[in-house]
Order: structure tokens, then C-alpha cells, then sequence
């Protein structure tokens, strides 16, 4: 279970992201979606220990790590998938999926996790993790990346975008299957319906704060019939209605 | 027979448990330390100077040789001229590496001067590694040269590594190619203290349809110094690349130079330098694995130097 507590997160120019953001993350899959800017992604590095939170508490099954560094939250059991993918120089993606491990992966254990993302371990084992290889490719493998962790936190940035071609079927197959076995929580940051549609909670975070939150069934309708959603200011929300109109 | 130090310095450098297969010359503390010939691969000691001379008959094919040499005595000096005649369409490897052990005062240094002249169409797998050790306050030297001659269609790949423990290093290579011929350098370097390491490239692109790609990786840490140099000249309808990729860590200094010169209108030329830190964003991600930064920084310099 994850615990947020009155996190808040300003960045060294006093310019607040994130103001008294309260959540109990206890689901196994929980979609954080809401406008651009809102905070959604800054509020994923917090928990995930990439930045550090300049006000509150954050609790992961009642052990505070709040103060912990990335790596120690990473053996905790917090796993943290890129919205962009970093690329590396020389490391394959053999090696990036043992350290991911924890062990040297077989070829056939890293087939287990590179077929959950549509890729064939035959082709991509010894591929560089770098500009040879393309945004959809490199976000797959960002995903099984998470999978061979296996931890009971997995947190995915936008993982729908660029993978446009790969059906979002079996985007929604990839997590279901790392429930299955990790017993976990998967949290993902998200705008896509779709994704939307498979969560058993849905938050919202809108200017730096817990807009709503609640069950999909409660939520989602209210969220697809909402014009607010943007939050754009009037005159850009005349012209949105006029363009519809 | 060898001791425990210069096994272990002829796995560092040769990656040998035990005598190769194959053809092989060992030079132990300026001295022969064991040689084997083959039918078609033949080893001679030079008459003139010290070093060897190295004959390939024309054809022959997955055949390798080894020549390593280890120091372990401080304060010597070794220097060799080793020659290299790969025959027409043969197509072989050649490990070749130094280690030098030094546990004394005094320096050890082993200057390597390797001149390979590939007849018509030879191809050759060219793999060179330098490797120090010891405690000792002597420092450890090492100054190969390394020239290529490449006649019509030929063939070279060259790797050459320098990872860990050598002071001082100047290496220089220089080639020159004829129609057809092509040359393939990967030269990876790792310095750490207040290590200083050259390197000096040059090659003349003479024949037609030749090509040439110089390219080194290296990693300069603590307060060492390197420099690369890569000159590549173009003198007929010709492909060269040059590319120098170089993290720099601590209090590091490197020196990128690459310099084209066409001589000819049908010359394509390109040089690529970078040089920068390891980003932030590779060791964030390499420790929400759970690596410690350390770990991951010892990780992102494995793989940029693999």
C-alpha cells in the first residue's frame, strides 16, 4: 500500500508542482490522468524518489521513505518506467534486462519479457540501447524492463505514448499479466481512454492537487462527458465549442 | 616457465590460460619466452634488431597468431620492431598485447613498432590490448606504433584497448591504402590518476573506392589527460569517417583533434568529436534498478568502453 501524505513539491525557483497531495494507493491498477502541467508526472518522480518532496510523507506499506534515495526505494520494491527512454551508448538490452533482474537473464528468460511487449529476443538481445533503435521499440523495452523486476510497486509514465502501431490490447494484456504475477500495484499516468477503462481507481491531479478520485465506474463517465478536463480558459474553451459547435 | 604474475598479465593482455593454438611467439622481460610455427604462418627473430618478422602464406585462412609480451621487471625498457607480411587472399587474426607488471621504483616501459603489409585482397583481424599493474612507485610506459600498408582490396580491422594501468602512453598509427582497401580502427582507452595518453592517427587514402573509420571511445577519470588525434587525408575518390566519443569524469582533461584534408573533389570526408559527462537522466534510470550511483556509473563506463 502506498500512502501519500500533504506531499508537496516546489522546485529551487519556488515555483510550486505539487500542494497537500493526500492518496491511499491500495488497488491493483490505478490510473492517474488530468490536463497537461498538472503535476502528474512530478508527482511519479516524487514517488518514485527522483525528486524529493519539499513537504509531507510518503509511506510504502507503512515503512516511511520519504527520505530514501531512488536506489533505496528501488530495492523496497518501487519500480519506475521512463516517459522518454534513455538511451545508452554500448549497454544492450540484455544487460539493462539482467540489471533489471537482478541476475543474468537467459536468453529464454529475457524472450519471456521481451514477447510481452511484442518483441522478439532473437533480434533485440544484442541490440545497443541507443539511437539504433526507434521510440517504440525503445518504450517496449522500457516495459519489460519493469516485468523482469517484478516489484509491488510498478510506476509507468505515459507508457501509450509512442507506441502508436502496437495495439492497445495487448498493452492492457502486458499489465494484466504483471498483476498476475506480482501481486502488485500498478499506478500509471495516462490520458488514454482505454487505459482508463481497465483501472480499478482513477485520480485525477489538476494544478498540483488531488482533483478527484474514486472508482472507475464513478469516474470515468464524469471525466469523458467533461468539457473541463483541460482546464483552458474561456476564450480558448469558446473557441474548443466553436470548433465542435 | 612462468610465474604466477606474468600468467595472470598474459590473461590480461591475451586472454591465455595456456599456450595458444596455433602459431605464437611470447616475449617475456626482453627475452623469448616460447614460440610455435605453423605450415603456413612462419616466425623469424629479426638479425638486425630486436623483434620478430611474421610470414603469412598467401590463402592461408582461419588461422591466428599470438605475439604477447610481459614485463615484470622494473626498470626495463624493452623496444621490439615487429613485421607483418600477410599474403595475398589469406585472411587470419593477430592478438597481440602487452602487460606490464611493475612493483619496483624505477619505470617500465615496452615501445612496440608494428609495420603490416597486407599483399592483394589479405584480410586481417588486427586485436591489440595494453594493461598495468603493480604497486610499485616506478611508473609503467608503453608506446606502440603501429603502420599499416594496404595493397588492393585488403582488409583491416583493428581494435586496440588500453583500460587500466598504464602512466604514460603515446600511440601512433598510421596507414596508407590502396584501391580498394579498407581499414576499420576501434580504439577504447580508460585513464584514471594522472595518467596522460595520445592518440595519433593518420591515414592516407591513395587508391580509389578505399575507405577508412577511425573510431575511439574512451573514458578520462580523476585528474588524467588524453588526447586523440585522428588525421585522415584524402588523395582519390575515397570514404573516410572519424569519430571520437570521450566521457569525461572528475578532474579530467581530453583533447578531441580530428583533422580531413581532401586532396581530391571525389573525397568524402566526415569527422564526429564529442565529449561530455555521464547524464543525469543514465544513472537516474540505472538506479530505479536499484543500483547504487556508483554501481551505475561503473556500468554506463562498462558498456560506453565494451
Amino acid at each position: 500500500m502506498l500512502e501519500l501524505k500533504h506531499v508537496g513539491f516546489e522546485t529551487e525557483g519556488n515555483k510550486e508542482i505539487l500542494h497537500d497531495v493526500n492518496l491511499t494507493i491500495n488497488d491493483r491498477f490505478v490510473a492517474i490522468t488530468g490536463p497537461n502541467g498538472g503535476g502528474k508526472s512530478t508527482l511519479a518522480k516524487v514517488i518514485a524518489g527522483i525528486y524529493t518532496p519539499t513537504a509531507g510523507q510518503i509511506l510504502l506499506d507503512g515503512v516511511d521513505i520519504t527520505n530514501l534515495s531512488i536506489t533505496e526505494r528501488a530495492n523496497l520494491g518501487v519500480s519506475y518506467a521512463f516517459q522518454q527512454p534513455v538511451r545508452f551508448k554500448g549497454l544492450q538490452v540484455h544487460d539493462l534486462l539482467g540489471l533489471a533482474a537482478g541476475k543474468d537473464t537467459t536468453v529464454n528468460e529475457a524472450c519471456n519479457y521481451l514477447s510481452e511487449v511484442g518483441l522478439c529476443a532473437r533480434d533485440y538481445i544484442d541490440r545497443e540501447i541507443d539511437a539504433s533503435l526507434s521510440g517504440g521499440e525503445l518504450k517496449r523495452i522500457e516495459i519489460a524492463m519493469v516485468l523482469a523486476r517484478a516489484t509491488k510497486l510498478s510506476i509507468f509514465d505515459e507508457p501509450e505514448a509512442g507506441i502508436d502501431l502496437w495495439s492497445f490490447q495487448n498493452l492492457i494484456r502486458v499489465f494484466e499479466k504483471m498483476y498476475e504475477r506480482t501481486r502488485g500495484t500498478i499506478l500509471i499516468i495516462s490520458h488514454q481512454e482505454r487505459i482508463l477503462n481497465i483501472a480499478d481507481t482513477i485520480v485525477v491531479i489538476k494544478g498540483g492537487q488531488v482533483d478527484k478520485v474514486g472508482p472507475r465506474a464513478q469516474l470515468l463517465p464524469c471525466l469523458l462527458g467533461s468539457a473541463d478536463a483541460g482546464g483552458a480558459c474561456s476564450v480558448l474553451a469558446d473557441k474548443v465549442e466553436g470548433v465542435r459547435g | 616457465m612462468m610465474d604466477a604474475i606474468e600468467k595472470k598479465l598474459l590473461k590480461e593482455v591475451a586472454d591465455l590460460d595456456a599456450l595458444p593454438v596455433g602459431a605464437y611467439n611470447i616475449r617475456a622481460n626482453g627475452q623469448p619466452g616460447g614460440r610455435h610455427t605453423t605450415a603456413n604462418i612462419d616466425i623469424t627473430t629479426k638479425a638486425d634488431k630486436p623483434g620478430i618478422d611474421i610470414h603469412i602464406k598467401p590463402g592461408t585462412v582461419n588461422e591466428s597468431v599470438h605475439i604477447p609480451v610481459i614485463l615484470s621487471q622494473t626498470g626495463l625498457k624493452d623496444l621490439v620492431y615487429n613485421d607483418f607480411y600477410i599474403g595475398e587472399n589469406a585472411d587470419v587474426t593477430i592478438i597481440a598485447g602487452c602487460g606490464i607488471h611493475n612493483c619496483g621504483g624505477a619505470d617500465a616501459q615496452h615501445d612496440g613498432i608494428h609495420t603490416f603489409y597486407l599483399a592483394k585482397n589479405a584480410k586481417l583481424r588486427y586485436v591489440e590490448k595494453h594493461y598495468g599493474e603493480g604497486e610499485g612507485r616506478g611508473k609503467r610506459l608503453m608506446n606502440p606504433t603501429t603502420i599499416v600498408h594496404l595493397a588492393e582490396g585488403a582488409h583491416m580491422e583493428m581494435e586496440t584497448t588500453q583500460i587500466a594501468g598504464i602512466d604514460d602512453t603515446l600511440r601512433k598509427t598510421s596507414g596508407d591504402l590502396a584501391a580498394g582497401a579498407s581499414l576499420v580502427v576501434h580504439d577504447k582507452i580508460m585513464t584514471t590518476g594522472n595518467q596522460h595518453a595520445i592518440a595519433d592517427f593518420a591515414v592516407d587514402l591513395n587508391g580509389d573506392g578505399c575507405s577508412a573509420n577511425v573510431i575511439s571511445r574512451s573514458v578520462a577519470k580523476d585528474k588524467s589527460q588524453q588526447e586523440f588525434i585522428s588525421r585522415l587525408n584524402g588523395n582519390c575518390a575515397c570514404a573516410g569517417h572519424t569519430e571520437c566519443d570521450a566521457i569525461i569524469m572528475d578532474h579530467a582533461c581530453v583533447l578531441a583533434s580530428p583533422q580531413l584534408t581532401a586532396n581530391n573533389v571525389d573525397a568524402s570526408l566526415i569527422h564526429e568529436a564529442a565529449i561530455g559527462k555521464i547524464a543525469g537522466e543514465q544513472l537516474v534510470k540505472l538506479m530505479t534498478l536499484g543500483l547504487t550511483e556508483k554501481q551505475a556509473e561503473d556500468q554506463i563506463v562498462n558498456g560506453f568502453l565494451k
